[in-house]
């Protein structure tokens, strides 16, 4: 999102989204379905409460020697013939690509699916540097097409409709498009042939790195990463460095729960395995390959209160079972990364300041922990965030005044029981058969939908004081 | 079961806008031979304070309820998220202070009210007081927080008088969540209004919860839509008392 959308209060850009007749037909309908999918997937496969705790134990260890898990990667990585970069920031990291495609002399590149590539704002460092990204996978594919951004992790275009992919493709591609998916894949497909046969550099996140073996893993369902590995000259793979994991029984752990918490599948239709350039006597693959480690605020977080965050697998459970996400889809968050993990992402990444508003859309349901499939304890994050925005005065004035104030009341009865003797005075204009429907201030965000129950003429400490029959 | 003892923690929300839940509560346990105390100067378990990141004033009320109950033998709580957090958070906000062992012992002698009554007492034959068909809402840090889906459901479904029907996305927030509803009420409010209309197509004419908060939302919800469903806490509906 741009600047001048952030401008927008985050509160402001929820109530849009909301308004938005599209997106929430797409939302409800993709989330439902994700739902209902990963409940299914876990419900037959009753060893996947005890394999959660076991990835969730190895990237523990794995963060514990996250130095040494990363030398072996990269001597393994360039033992293999490949380049390995260490990028400390995003723009490093944006910039390291940028010459990698310079070099090569590239005019085209074609990409898979990755959040590390949107995180860095790779595709308009590339266009700047004269070279076309193209997306393959098909929701990257739709969202490029319409200048936007990924509002899921793992569903990109999940804001769009059919309807308006087929209007979307009709206008861009300049021929008649029907609202049927199958139709529109076969479309993007006939598009996108050209482009892998064309592009000089192939660009892939990593949904993992064994270290071991000095293997990037690409979890894909659509076969475009596979082309994107092996048909251009040159590949560059891009991953956060908390993506490592030691050997590949660990990775066979995560393999076995992360399909299955993102889109209820078993298995993804492509476990893409990349080990370094194409060696002699090979028949496909790049003759160069480059591994980009990115850090961008990361490795601070080892020791920090958003440790937990990065044993994230980028699945987006948390989005879909998430009830604000529900409502507002990705992009009214206004970063990269959306839903509950991504609020932590962002502080991560963007520093607390930004999240001073974000750490407040959640209802702390922990709908999103339990949907985790590593377990991470989102709520608790949040809270934290929330703690820190006290603390440091990020948070609003009035508004730390007004629970300075509450908790005065809260500490002392005398006080508790005046507010309540105030409270009922003040509600008695207000109240109407037994409920109060309209109130002033920060009481009205509540009753412009809900009525508010009065403050009862007699509290309960009030009856257990005075009623004898009671108390008997 | 004679000579058991229960201290009743109404809560904030319990005390000042559902007393006849606190009253419920007292006559029921009364009639199941557990003698009642009810210890001066209750405010709040902290929660609101704690949820928005106010963890020393959370603190601060966390002692006085350490203080308040530590000599109950046990703490009936009627809400989910007040039992939560005194049985989840207070011995991590009082660690390392003089009252830590006792946030400890309080956190495994509190109850929220369907697991005392389930679990403890093992209870579980009631009359409706509003007989009918009715359903129930899971709450959040009931369902989550302390992983209870069956106890009140135990009840319902042997209810005389009742008939429990399953609620469509039972398990999904009502859209309270303490000052998220009034920090983004349209949010709040929408995630409301399809919990409202998933209640409204079980045909219930009760939507029972046993969380203070939900039934301040759905129950605003469903006056405010003038709907003829009634949002009731578990206690009331056992209690016969309206």
């Amino acid at each position: 999102m741009s600047d001048a959308e952030l401008a927008t209060p985050f509160r402001q850009r929820a109530g849009g989204a909301m308004k938005d007749a599209f997106l929430q037909e797409a939302l409800t309908i993709a989330t439902t379905k994700f739902i209902g999918l990963r409940r299914e997937a876990f419900a037959g496969f009753p060893e996947g409460e005890a394999l959660r705790d076991q990835a969730r134990a190895i990237k523990e260890a794995t963060l514990q020697q996250l130095d040494h898990h990363l030398e072996t990667l990269i001597g393994n990585v360039e033992r293999l013939g490949g380049h390995v970069h260490y990028a400390a920031t995003q723009a490093e990291a944006r910039s390291i690509i940028v010459d990698i495609a310079r070099r090569s002399g590239a005019r085209m590149a074609v990409k898979s699916k990755s959040m590390a590539t949107e995180e860095i704002h790779l595709n308009e460092a590339l266009e700047a540097a004269g070279v076309t990204p193209v997306e393959t996978d098909l929701g990257e594919y739709i969202i490029q097409l319409a200048h936007e951004r990924p509002s899921h992790i793992i569903a990109p275009a999940i804001h769009k409709t059919k309807g308006q992919v087929a209007e979307l493709f009709t206008r861009a591609l300049g021929r008649p498009a029907e609202p049927d998916p199958e139709a529109l894949t076969r479309i993007a497909r006939g598009e996108l042939r050209e482009k892998f046969l064309q592009a000089d550099l192939g660009i892939t996140g990593a949904n993992f790195a064994v270290a071991d073996t000095g293997t990037v893993v690409l979890v894909t369902n659509e076969g475009n990463g596979r082309m994107v590995t092996s048909l251009p000259r040159v590949h560059v793979a891009v991953m956060g460095v908390e993506k490592v994991v030691p050997s590949f029984s660990d990775l066979m752990v995560f393999l076995a729960i992360l399909a299955k918490s993102a889109t209820g599948q078993k298995l993804s239709v492509y476990t893409s395995m990349v080990q370094g350039p194409r060696r002699a006597g090979e028949l496909e693959g790049p003759e160069e390959f480059h591994l980009v480690l990115l850090d961008g605020g990361r490795i601070a977080q080892i020791d920090g209160p958003l440790r937990e965050a990065l044993s994230c697998l980028r699945c987006g459970a948390c989005l879909n079972v998430c009830p604000v996400y529900r409502q507002i889809g990705g992009h009214a968050y206004g970063y990269t990364y959306p839903g509950p993990i991504g609020i932590l992402l962002t502080a991560m990444l963007e520093g607390t300041p930004a999240v001073r508003d974000l750490a407040h859309a959640s209802s702390l349901c922990g709908a999103c922990a339990d949907a985790c499939p590593v377990r991470i304890d989102i709520p608790r994050m949040l809270i934290e965030l929330r703690r820190e925005i006290d603390d440091q005065k990020i948070a609003p004035w009035t508004e730390r005044i007004a629970f300075k104030l509450l908790a005065r009341m809260l500490q002392s009865p005398r006080l508790y029981r005046i507010s309540a003797k105030a409270g009922r005075l003040l509600q008695r204009p207000f109240t109407r058969d037994g409920g109060i429907r309209r109130l002033p201030l920060v009481f009205g965000e509540w009753t412009r939908t809900r009525d508010l129950p009065p403050v009862a003429a007699r509290t309960f400490q009030e009856r257990w004081a005075s009623d004898r029959d009671l108390r008997a | 079961m004679t000579g058991r003892r229960a201290s009743l923690m109404v809560t904030c929300l319990g005390d000042l806008f559902f007393p006849e839940v606190g009253v419920s509560i007292v006559r029921l346990l009364r009639r199941l031979d557990v003698a009642v105390d009810v210890p001066a100067g209750q405010t709040c378990c902290g929660l609101p304070l704690f949820n928005s990141g106010y963890h020393a004033d959370a603190a601060a009320v966390a002692r006085r309820t350490v203080e308040l109950f530590q000599h109950s033998e046990h703490v009936v709580v009627p809400s989910g998220s007040c039992a939560w957090m005194i049985k989840h958070e207070y011995p991590g906000l009082l660690s390392g202070t003089p009252l830590a062992r006792a946030a400890g012992e309080l956190a495994s002698r509190t109850h929220e009210f369907s697991q005392f009554i389930v679990r403890v007492l093992g209870v579980t034959e009631f009359t409706a007081a509003v007989p009918g068909r009715l359903t129930y809402h899971d709450s959040c840090h009931l369902l989550r927080g302390l992983h209870e889906s069956q106890s009140p459901r135990t009840i319902l479904g042997r209810l005389k008088g009742a008939e429990l029907v399953p609620l469509p996305g039972a398990d999904e927030c009502c859209g309270f969540g303490g000052s998220f509803a009034v920090r983004l009420p349209e949010v709040s409010s929408q995630i409301l209004a399809k919990k409202l209309a998933n209640v409204e197509s079980t045909g219930a004419g009760c939507l029972v919860a046993c969380d203070a908060g939900c039934l301040m939302q759905m129950g605003g919800g469903l006056k405010r839509a003038k709907s003829r469903v009634r949002a009731l806490h578990l206690a009331e509906l056992l209690d016969g008392s309206r």
